[in-house]
Order: C-alpha cells, then structure tokens, then sequence
C-alpha cells in the first residue's frame, strides 16, 4: 500500500502539467460533445499500449466518488439463514485498490504478453463494460439497476435491496456488495436482502454537468477516450490497425460501451491476468441476453397462434352443424 | 366440448404453475432459502434459464388466452355467464399480460423506459400476480368457476 501511495505522489507531482494540458484541449473537447451528442451511446476507449499503471485513475475515481460510497451502520442486523448470507463488509477496508470492492469501482489489471517476439507488460485498467443491453439492470427484479439513454448503467443505491442478482447474471461479476446499509433495513432485514451493490456509474452526475468521467480528466497519459459510439469506434478500429493490435468489448456480451485496444491478444492477456473475486477476465463472452429477445419475437406468434386455433375450432364446429 | 374444457384448465393450471415459479424465481430468493437446493429445482437459481422458462410460459398463458377470447366470441356464449369471479380474474390476467408485455419490450436492446416506469411496472406486475394466486386459491377452495 505504502509503496502504491508514494508511487502515486512522486506520479502526481510528475505528471500534472502533463495532465492540465489534457484537461484543457482534448478532455474538454470532448466533455462539450458529449454535452451535446445525446441519441448515440456513450462509448470509452481504451489504448491499453498507453497505460503505465499509475492508478491515478483508480484514486480519481475513489476522489470523485466518495459521496456515493455507503457508510454502513453496525452491528449489521442478524440474517437469515446465516448460512445462506454472508456479510460482506468492505467499510474498514476502503483503501483496498487491488481488486472491485463497494469502494474502489475501478482497478489496475496486471498482464503480460508476447508481441514480435518480445514478452511485454501491461497494466489494464479495469471496471464495469456499461453493456449495451445489461443483464445487470434488464434482470433487476425491482428496478435498481438503471440504464440512462447514453448507455451507461447505474445501480441506485437508495432503491437496491443487496440481492446480488445483478453480479450473478452480470458475465463479469462486476456489482459488488455492501452489508448494512440500503433500503432493506428499514424493510425486513433479517429475511430479505443483504446491503446494497455497487459498481462504476460512468460518473454520470459528471456527465450530466457535461464534464468527463473522473478516471478520464486524471489519467496522465490520455488512455481513454470518450464519445458517440460509432466515432470511437471508428477510432479504436483505426488504433487498432495503426498498432497491428485487438479489439476487446465491441462485441462481447453483445457489444459493450468500453472498448479496449490491445497490442496483445485478449486470449493471451486473459491467460496471464489474475481473475477470481473483484478480478474481472478477459474471455470472449457470448451475447446473455440473445436468448431472451429470441424467446420474445416468438411471444409475438402467441396472440396469432390462440386466434387461429380458435378460428379452427368455430370453423370446425359450423361444419359440422351444417352437415 | 367437455375434453376441450378440460384440456384447457390442465393448460392454465400447468401454464400458471410455471410461470410463478419462474416469475418468483426472478428474485433472489430459491437460493437464500434452500428451494434450489431441493433435487430437481437447481434450475431456480439459475436466472436465464428462470427468465426463459417465464417467456414461454408468457407465451403459452397469451396464445390460451386469446384463443378463449375469440372461442367465446365465435360461439357467442354470452357475456353473462361469467361469474364475478371470473370476471375478478380476467381483469388481473389482462393487467398481468400488459404489465409484462411492456417488461419485455423494456428488455430488448436500446429500449430505454424512464426509471420511475420500471419500478411501477415491477411492482404492479408482483402485486397483480399476488393478486391472482389469493383469487385462484379462493375460486378453487369455494369451487367457483369461470362460467355459469
Ligand atoms: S459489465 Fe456487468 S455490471 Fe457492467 S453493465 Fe455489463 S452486466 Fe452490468
Ligand atoms: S467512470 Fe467514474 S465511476 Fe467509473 S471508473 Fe471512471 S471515475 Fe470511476
Ligand atoms: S489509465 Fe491512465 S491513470 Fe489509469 S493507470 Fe493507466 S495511465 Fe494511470
């Protein structure tokens, strides 16, 4: 921890004129399309070749956010079956950045692979993909998880019962849970949810105010990029082609609103990233919610199918009387 | 006639059996409280197969009962004969059937409804659902039916 924070001061110092600089031309720029470009989504891109792992972004992003982090109140009421529920407190561990925690929404990902014969190393910075179509907040039973119309999503944590759904069906378990603390206490806590989910919002409170999101404006080495959708799309095809790289995220889970740039292979980073619990990979992902709009066209046959037997039967029926 | 009849209330039965299973199934409950744990009902937990089974449920309780719908106004049975608990049933099925329509709608891609709507939609769709279980459970207690 101690080693990161230095790393980050001596970082900081480093770097600011660097990062006034941004703030001024390109992320300002920017920060006045995307006040104005309202029907396209929202898209981030990230040029991985350019990340020195500074976790500027990382401590931006926990800056910009605090207000939202959940301030638990203990001892959390006993629920039940215990078995069945495991607390999950994170308050007394706020300054973990290694991983997704309730308090830390973004975090830097180590990996490493071979590009012309040479072994590279890359740091990732890594949070929610703000899918196109997210499970997270289609399959919310109660209308927590909200999806603005830039694409973004967002769970609200005034309205969120804790159930964890949302990381469940989310194909990166990216929401993660804060016991003793949402609306479920006042509602029955020792029978139904457990705290409240958290995850990057894309600083839509930012967005609003037509600035960019915080992990954004910070980075000193302009990593991401935000716009409409087809623009940075257009952008990370044309990086991608200039770095003889990959592209991660524009159609996973059926496309998602982040896509990454890579020098390396997604399936070689994949192998060499640590994943597990806050530690999202980065495997191919098939489109979750396919099945779902499939089965729905189909519902459209139902209304069809009930009035053609019942046609079939009346047409049965008035031939036999007439015979 | 009278095999047709049955066969349709072993539709609605079985149809209304697996969709609020599956519909209850959307909340995070079987696993917290053991259901799924139960052989046999592992799938519970499992929310897109839970969604799935809920949208050809939907699909099969829609076609039943348009196909009812139209049957009765063919033959011209007569709006009278049904009972007022029929009638009671008929107007929650409807706002079942809207109600979860538009949640589908609201599911497909790009569809953006306001924030305010979905919680709306959500909470009507649960009640009207508790609704239908107290209303079936009495109609089959007291053996009323749906027609004279
Ligand atoms: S990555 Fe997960 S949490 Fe983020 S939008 Fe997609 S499903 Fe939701
Ligand atoms: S967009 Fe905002 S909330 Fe999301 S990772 Fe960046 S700073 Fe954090
Ligand atoms: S994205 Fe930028 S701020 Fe974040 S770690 Fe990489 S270089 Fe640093």
């Amino acid at each position: 921890m101690t080693s990161k924070i230095s790393r980050r001061a001596f970082l900081k110092g480093s770097i600011t004129a660097a990062g006034s600089v941004a703030a001024t031309t390109g992320i300002a720029r920017a920060a006045k399309s995307i006040t104005h470009e309202t029907k396209e989504p929202l898209v981030t891109l990230l040029d991985i070749s350019k990340c020195i792992g500074c976790e500027e972004c990382v401590y931006a992003c926990q800056e910009a956010n605090t207000d939202k982090y959940p301030e638990p109140q203990k001892p959390f009421p006993k629920m039940y079956p215990t078995s069945k529920v495991p607390v999950q407190d994170w308050s007394d561990k706020r300054d973990v950045t290694d991983r997704l925690t309730p308090y830390n929404w973004l975090y830097i990902q180590n990996a490493s692979g071979m590009v012309n014969g040479e072994e590279i190393e890359l740091t990732i910075p890594r949070r929610c993909m703000h899918c196109e179509n997210p499970p997270c907040v289609k399959l919310c039973p109660w209308g927590a998880a909200k999806q603005e119309e830039n694409g973004l999503s967002r769970i609200d944590s005034d309205i969120c019962l804790g159930g964890s759904k949302c990381k469940t069906v989310c194909p990166w378990d990216i929401p993660e849970r804060q016991t003793g603390t949402g609306i479920y206490l006042d509602l029955l806590p020792s029978l139904a949810g457990n705290g409240v989910m958290y995850k990057c919002d894309r600083c839509y409170n930012r967005l609003e105010e037509g600035e960019v999101p915080a992990c954004i404006e910070a980075c000193p080495e302009d990593v991401q990029t935000i716009g409409p959708r087809s623009e940075i799309l257009k952008k990370a095809h044309a990086l991608a082609k200039e770095m003889n790289g990959y592209i991660y995220g524009e159609h996973e889970n059926g496309g998602t609103n982040t896509i990454y740039v890579s020098p390396v292979p997604f399936e070689q980073l994949n192998k060499s990233i640590e994943t597990g619990k806050g530690k999202p990979h980065l495997d191919k992902v098939k489109n979750l919610m396919a099945d779902g709009t499939n089965f729905a066209k189909a519902m459209l046959i139902a209304p069809i199918a009930g009035l053609a037997a019942a046609f079939g039967k009346f047409y049965l029926s008035s031939k036999e009387d007439n015979q | 006639m009278k095999t047709t009849g049955k066969l349709r209330g072993y539709i609605y039965a079985v149809t209304l059996f697996f969709i609020t299973l599956s519909g209850f199934g959307q909340m995070p409950i079987f696993k917290r409280y053991y259901i799924a744990d139960i052989p046999g009902l592992g799938w519970l937990a499992q929310f897109y197969v839970t969604h799935i089974i809920h949208y050809i449920a939907a699909t099969v309780l829609i076609a039943l009962v348009i196909y009812i719908l139209f049957d009765f106004i063919f033959n011209r049975s007569g709006l009278n004969r049904i009972t007022g608990s029929g009638y009671f049933k008929i107007v929650i099925l409807t706002g079942l059937i809207v109600s979860g329509g538009l949640m589908v709608i609201k599911n497909l891609s790009n569809i953006h409804f306001g924030h305010n709507s979905i919680i709306v939609l959500d909470l009507v769709h649960l009640s009207l659902c508790m609704m239908l279980l107290c209303v079936s459970l009495y109609t089959l207690i007291r053996k009323k039916r749906w027609v004279n």
